[in-house]
This record gives C-alpha cells, structure tokens and sequence, in this order.
C-alpha cells in the first residue's frame, strides 16, 4: 500500500512538471509569436495570423522552442531567413541607428534649447534685480 | 542674426520632414526581403516524393554544379504559368532542379507532373511548409538558385519567366 501511494505521488509530480514545463513553453511561444510579423498579411503579428506563411511559422518556433533554443536565438534565425524587417521590436544596429537615436537627440536638441531659454531669463531676471537694489 | 539662424534650423528641419516623407510615399509599403543576399543553403532532412525516404541535403546537393531549387504546388495557379518555363530550364545540363511540393495533396501534386511534365530531378515533400522557411520563402511560387559552393546566390519571388530564364542562364554559363 506504502508502495502505491509513493508511485502515486511520484506520478503526480512527473506529470506535474511536465505540465508546468509545456505551460512555460506556450508562454514563450506566444511570447515569441507575437513579436514576429507575418509577411503574408503584413501589419498582423505571426500570432494574430491565419495565413500559410503564420503556420508555418508557429510549427517552426514550436519545433525551435523544442530542442532548446533560446528566444534571442529563435529571433536570430528568422532575421537570417527574412531581415531585420520581420521581428516587430528592431535592434539596434547601423539600419535602426536613426530609429533609435533621432528621439534621443530631439529629446537632447529640445532640452538644450529650454536650458539656454531659462538661463536666458534668470539672467535677465538676476541683473534686473540687481539694478533694482543698486537703486 | 538670431532671426536669420532660426530660420536656417527651420528651413533644415522642414526639409529633412520632407525628404522622409518622400522617400515613405516613393517606398513600397509591402516590405520583400532581400533578393540578392547570398546566404549558405540550410541543412535539412527531407521526404522524396518517389521513393517516400527521407533524404539529407548534403545528398540532395552532392554534385558541384548548380541547383535551382523551385516551391511549388498543384493547387497554385502561378506555379502552373511558370511549369513551361522550367521544363525549358531542365534541359541545361549544368543546372539541376530540385522542386518543394508545398503543402500539397500527394495525389493532386502527382497529377500535377502527369499532366504538364517533369522538370525536377528530385522532389521534396514540405508538408507543413517548415522546409520553405527554412529557406527563407514565405510563399509560393519561389525559386532560389544555388551556385556551385552551395550557397544561395538569388532568389525569385513569383512565378519564373523568360527573362527570370535568361538572367539564370547568364549566371550560370
């Protein structure tokens, strides 16, 4: 009886685990999909997409995903086949510099202007003030 | 002289929002990969559609001589425009043609080569379409011309016409 209820229990940890482990995987899966454009229907994500090109797309992430590829690798070998153009969340490298950098130095320009537009004023403030108490 | 430097960073400004702007309209909003890009053939395992074994692509790619590998189907009708033009193709001994039966009905894909001939000398059998994106294709009908170190040196999107015939046969030759 001893020994039914300890196969028992390790059964249901083994099953256990394998669940947890494919609940992982699909959460990567999706993860990774979503990320992924679909070329056939342009705009929908490999997730939200029905077409041909989709599916085979998700059996080949759930294949990768299986024999133990990392996310970033996964990315890797779909840039490889299609570009740069078919993941949604670009790198940085010398096609996106501009993508990446042009907020920044927008961000940087506009900041340096709005500095130098207040300095300006305490400037004029501050000698205003002192003419005032020189008065 | 302020007055004259705004101006100038406005004038930039407007001009560099115009050239983008153009350069958006003036660009296809369908994005197709690279065309040219010489990537190296992928190594895969493959079903032969006669003898049903699975075959490896060193074995597939053994020859040094070039390979034109086309993805195809019966049920594509732009496959069936392009059939004539491979069949021409097939006659050049130096290239050999090697075709992908694209999520096909086996029986339907049969009836296919009965009735309009045989251009390849091997045929896959990508089922699920994971063979195509192996090699980077998204659709069907597309083409990739793989020179002798096995890499692939082109590839054509759509189905192939005389003058896809005479850019292959001027790389080859």
């Amino acid at each position: 009886m001893k020994i039914l209820k300890i196969f028992i229990a390790l059964f249901l940890v083994v099953n256990f685990s394998e669940l947890r482990s494919d609940e992982t995987n699909d959460i990567l899966k999706n993860k990774i999909l979503k990320n992924i454009r679909c070329l056939i229907c342009q705009g929908q994500s490999v997730y939200d997409s029905e077409s041909e090109f989709a599916s085979s797309i998700k059996l080949i992430v759930d294949r990768k995903i299986n024999e133990g590829l990392k996310e970033k690798q996964i990315y890797q070998f779909l840039r490889e086949k299609y570009g740069d153009w078919v993941i949604f969340d670009p790198k940085l490298n010398k096609n996106t510099y501009v993508l990446w950098l042009l907020p920044l130095l927008l961000f940087l320009f506009g900041g340096a202007i709005i500095y130098k537009k207040i300095m300006i004023k305490n400037k004029i403030q501050f000698k205003s003030q002192k003419k005032n108490e020189n008065k | 002289m302020k007055n004259k430097f705004s101006l100038f960073i406005v004038v930039i400004f407007l001009s560099f929002c115009f050239v983008i702007f153009y350069k958006g309209l003036n660009t296809p909003n369908t994005y197709t990969p690279k065309v040219n890009e010489k990537k190296n053939i992928p190594t895969f395992k493959a079903k032969d559609f006669d003898s049903n074994n699975y075959i490896n692509s060193d074995k597939i790619f053994e020859e040094k001589i070039f390979y034109i590998v086309n993805i195809w189907a019966s049920w594509c009708v732009p496959c069936r425009a392009e059939h004539p033009f491979l069949m021409q193709l097939s006659k050049n001994k130096s290239i050999k043609l090697i075709g992908l039966n694209y999520r096909d009905n086996f029986n339907n894909a049969k009836k296919f080569i009965n009735d309009f001939g045989n251009p390849y000398s091997r045929i896959l059998i990508d089922k699920d379409g994971t063979l195509g994106v192996e090699f980077g294709a998204y659709g069907v009908p597309e083409t990739f011309l793989i020179n002798k170190n096995k890499d692939i040196i082109k590839k054509f999107v759509g189905p192939i016409n005389q003058e896809i015939i005479n850019e292959i046969k001027s790389i080859i030759k």
